[in-house]
């Protein structure tokens, strides 16, 4: 089916470098972020001015007023005005189905180039107020009379003013996602040495590719920022081994093994990604790094306790691969988003567990396996940052640069090299998607 | 950056305390508005005066003033009201030095009635080089030329006002209405060359072609400028862009904010790209191609500063200059040569400095690079003339920029106070001297070091 609609080429990637919570970004907003990230990529790519068809985008931690938050950025960044714009969310899948909205407006010939994005920062949270005191500011806000106004205002209570503090809990279990992950890792039996190799290489892969340049033309530095700042290049397996486990401390018959080294850090940032049509690119000379193939997203029951919270991924990219009649092991790259290390390591052995995919997934053996040295191969989250809605972007922009890089795939011979992204969301989701290297123009 | 000085003595009570003390007072030079540029060209009528000898080469240059709109007079009387906007001195038929003294005087008698921002501009013929043989120059015909020298750079150190005097000195056989002559007159007559001043510059050729429009004369051309993120950089793209050019901006990754926000105000491309990477060439070649299909123009202004007296100066410092200041834009040029051209004609124009004229403590290497981007310069006038091109050179004096706002105050101060015009330049000043060797205009000046430098106290 992919065959029957054109393809969206992806032209390339820009994404500010990620900062750890109130650090380098701690006194910018989502707007700010977002607007940076934008117009690093307008500049790489000479389109000041230029009227674009689309800018998807979306920030998962979100203040009321932000409420047209990319239209807003669009205003404020160097394209024409007459950029329409449209903000979109499904938690820490935003940039990735941003990417696949506009990809899917291109296939479909609604838009002949666009941009997808995301934006989040932790250090710019919204704080929410109590219940009784929002309801007695609107109360108030109604008044008619100044008698009206000061009964409304006279019901607060002090106990009203202490404000409710942003968390990564899941509305309906109360479970933070840290000890979402941990009772799926526990049910695995991932082990701590495993997780800890896992944010080595993160770290390790990073900082290479940082030396070798290969961010010269996904990055553009902000605010005295030029490489991620949660990044340690000189971290180790020791070092990391020293860490005290931060969750799954409360579960029963199974040693917790998920700490700040193998979770990823909260984090601020931004990143965007250029799409167009063929054609469009071609009439201005610019590169296409990929084309997106296909894309499937997935729930899991996670409320029932049936399937782990972020284990989406499990069942989105069999779905995937067997829609492209494509294996595993003919990916020469695969991005798996390390929300945590283990979620990476849980995902893999399901895909490789018989049992999980003759029950869970209706299919006669195991999915298969992925290849480590094709896994994250530039790092991924746990070294970078995860600032939500900004991760699907940093991940598209750096797999279609690296299979442009490759070109040719090394698995299957004269074809071209083909990626796999699983990005896990809140709410028990998950959103994958197809990358194929693209010819250069 | 701005220089408080200049804006606190322009008028008021400070104005007063300045005259009185005899202290510098500089005035505010006429630039370029980018909403209406070249309009006015000049801030009055243009008077043509010429040694007996050059009436001939005279009339044809006022003539050709005509097509510019200017008011143009041939008889040095003025009304008392009236102001001249430039004096234009034709001294190409100059044989013996006597014959400067009448024209010099007509002019001396004019300078009471100049505008602010006028322009004296004196056309000459260089002086031959020495022959070999012993009867090959007339000493007399070689004083007369040379003397021209001397009488200019006098004359732009006694205006006020922000009057500049400048010179084009003809090479042998160029003609009064060659493209570069006629040009650099107009350069000269601008407001872009507002802080050029007390310069010669050499027309060598015949070379170049008038543009279609002589207010974006580099339409149609594709140009790469590195170190674009701040400062001058940025200024030579922005000046670059407003006459008609398509800028691609490079500079280092780490300064990639600056340099996108540079590019998208120019509505150009931003490379992140170290241009002592061994395949920075290629590389923007590569971009200008696939993007505009051409690489007409390029622009080597990325340089660093690492200060040190000799005594102390470090390899570390000198090495890491030279290899961003002289080695990268050697290596750059390797790869340009030959594939520069096919929207415009090709220009190699690189930042010297005047440190690299003059010398100046605590930058021997800094020095030695700029003086070598001039050595480099000459050496590509002739392969850069055969592809139908040239290279040139910009020595900026004391330019009002981030690094020099770094300078302590007080010998900041005496830099602004050691040039003629008592003052700082602004980028932009360095930005159109840039523009203009870029331009189709200038393609009969090759292999010259031009100073954009108020007239800068040091060296030539």
């Amino acid at each position: 089916m992919a065959s029957t609609h054109r393809q969206a080429a992806i032209i390339g990637g820009n994404r500010i470098p990620f900062g750890k919570a109130g650090s380098a970004y701690g006194s910018v907003g989502n707007k700010d972020m977002l607007t940076a990230a934008l117009d690093g990529l307008v500049a790489r790519f000479g389109l000041a001015g230029e009227r674009l068809d689309e800018v998807a985008a979306g920030a998962v931690l979100k203040h009321s007023r932000d409420f047209n938050l990319t239209r807003e950025v669009v205003l404020g960044s160097a394209l024409d005005p007459r950029t329409p714009a449209v903000d979109l969310q499904r938690a820490c899948g935003t940039g990735l189905e941003a990417v696949l909205t506009v990809a899917n407006k291109i296939a479909l010939g609604q838009a002949r180039v666009g941009v997808g994005g995301g934006v989040d920062s932790t250090s710019d949270a919204p704080i929410v107020v109590s219940d009784r005191l929002r309801k007695a500011l609107l109360r108030a806000s109604r008044a008619k009379t100044l008698k009206q106004r000061l009964s409304a205002l006279s019901s607060i209570r002090p106990a009203d003013l202490a404000p409710v503090a942003p968390d990564t809990g899941e509305p309906r279990t109360g479970l933070t996602m840290g000890e979402h992950q941990a009772l799926t890792t526990a049910r695995w039996a991932i082990s701590r040495e495993a997780q800890d190799e896992i944010a080595f290489a993160s770290h390790h892969r990073l900082a290479q590719a940082y030396e070798r340049g290969f961010f010269d033309d996904l990055i553009t530095p902000y605010r005295g920022l030029d490489r991620d700042e949660s990044l340690r290049p000189d971290t180790s397996l020791e070092k990391l081994a020293t860490l005290k486990p931060v969750f799954g401390k409360q579960i029963a018959d199974a040693e917790a093994t998920m700490t700040a080294g193998n979770s990823t850090p909260l984090s601020d940032g931004a990143s965007t990604v250029l799409l167009a049509d063929e054609e469009w690119a071609g009439e201005r000379g610019l590169p296409v790094l990929a084309r997106v193939i296909d894309a499937q997203v997935a729930s899991t029951d996670f409320v029932s306790g049936e399937e782990g919270l972020l284990m989406g991924g499990a069942y989105a990219i069999p779905a995937l691969l067997a829609r492209n009649e494509m294996t595993l092991a003919e990916f020469d790259f695969v991005e798996i988003h390390e929300a945590f290390a283990a979620t990476v390591l849980t995902t893999l052995a399901a895909l490789e567990d018989e049992d999980f995919c003759r029950t869970r997934l209706g299919l006669d053996g195991p999915v298969g396996s992925v290849d480590r040295e094709r896994l994250n191969v530039t790092g991924s989250s746990l070294a970078a940052g995860h600032p939500f809605a900004a991760t699907g972007g940093r991940i598209v922009g750096t797999l279609a640069k690296l299979l442009h890089e490759r070109g040719e795939s090394e698995l299957r011979p004269s074809q071209p090299a083909r990626g796999l992204i699983s990005v896990c969301a809140a709410g028990g989701q998950a959103v994958t998607m197809l990358l194929e290297a693209g010819g250069s123009q | 950056m701005s220089d408080k000085y200049l804006d606190l003595t322009r008028s008021g009570p400070l104005a007063v305390v300045a005259k009185k003390l005899g202290l510098p007072r500089p005035a505010k030079l006429r630039r370029t508005d980018p909403r209406s540029v070249d309009t006015p060209l000049v801030p009055g009528p243009v008077l043509v005066l010429a040694d007996e000898g050059s009436t001939a080469e005279a009339t044809t240059i006022a003539e050709g003033l005509l097509d510019w709109d200017l008011d143009v007079r041939r008889d040095s009387r003025l009304p008392e009201h009236e102001r001249w906007g430039a004096v234009i001195l034709v001294l190409t038929g100059l044989s013996h030095p006597a014959e400067l003294s009448a024209p010099a005087l007509e002019l001396g008698s004019t300078l009471r009635q100049l505008a602010s921002s006028a322009r004296v501009i004196t056309l000459s013929r260089s002086a031959p080089a020495p022959a070999p043989s012993p009867d090959g120059v007339a000493p007399a015909l070689a004083a007369a030329r040379h003397g021209v020298d001397g009488f200019v750079r006098t004359t732009a150190k006694e205006m006020r006002s922000g009057t500049t005097a400048n010179g084009l000195v003809l090479a042998e056989g160029v003609e009064v209405t060659a493209p570069s002559v006629r040009g650099g007159l107009r350069f000269l007559l601008s407001a872009r060359s507002a802080f050029v001043d007390g310069q010669l510059i050499a027309v060598g050729s015949s070379a170049g072609s008038e543009p279609q429009d002589w207010v974006r004369p580099l339409g149609g051309a594709v140009a790469v400028v590195t170190g674009a993120a701040r400062g001058i950089g940025a200024e030579v793209a922005a000046v670059l862009a407003r006459d008609g050019a398509r800028v691609i901006g490079v500079d280092v990754p780490a300064a990639g904010e600056a340099l996108a926000v540079t590019m998208n105000r120019v509505g150009g491309i931003a490379l992140q790209l170290d241009i002592t990477a061994a395949d920075a060439a290629e590389r923007i070649l590569e971009l200008a191609r696939s993007r505009y299909g051409h690489l007409d123009i390029v622009v080597h202004n990325a340089g660093i500063l690492r200060d040190k007296t000799l005594a102390r100066m470090t390899a570390d410092r000198f090495d890491a200059l030279l290899a961003v200041n002289i080695a990268a834009p050697l290596r750059m040029n390797d790869t340009f040569a030959g594939e520069l051209g096919g929207g415009t004609a090709p220009r190699i124009i690189s930042l010297a400095s005047t440190s690299g004229i003059a010398g100046n403590r605590g930058q021997s290497n800094y020095a030695a690079s700029k003086a070598g981007v001039i050595g480099m310069t000459r050496a590509l006038a002739a392969p850069m003339a055969q592809r139908g091109g040239t290279a040139n050179a910009v020595a900026p004096g004391f330019i009002e920029t981030e690094m020099t706002a770094s300078i302590p105050p007080v010998p900041r101060q005496v830099a602004r106070w050691s040039s003629s015009l008592q003052q700082g330049g602004q980028p932009v000043d360095v930005a159109e001297t840039v523009a203009f060797l870029a331009s189709p205009q200038a393609g009969g000046i090759n292999g010259q070091t031009v100073r954009v430098c108020g007239q800068l106290m040091v060296g030539q």
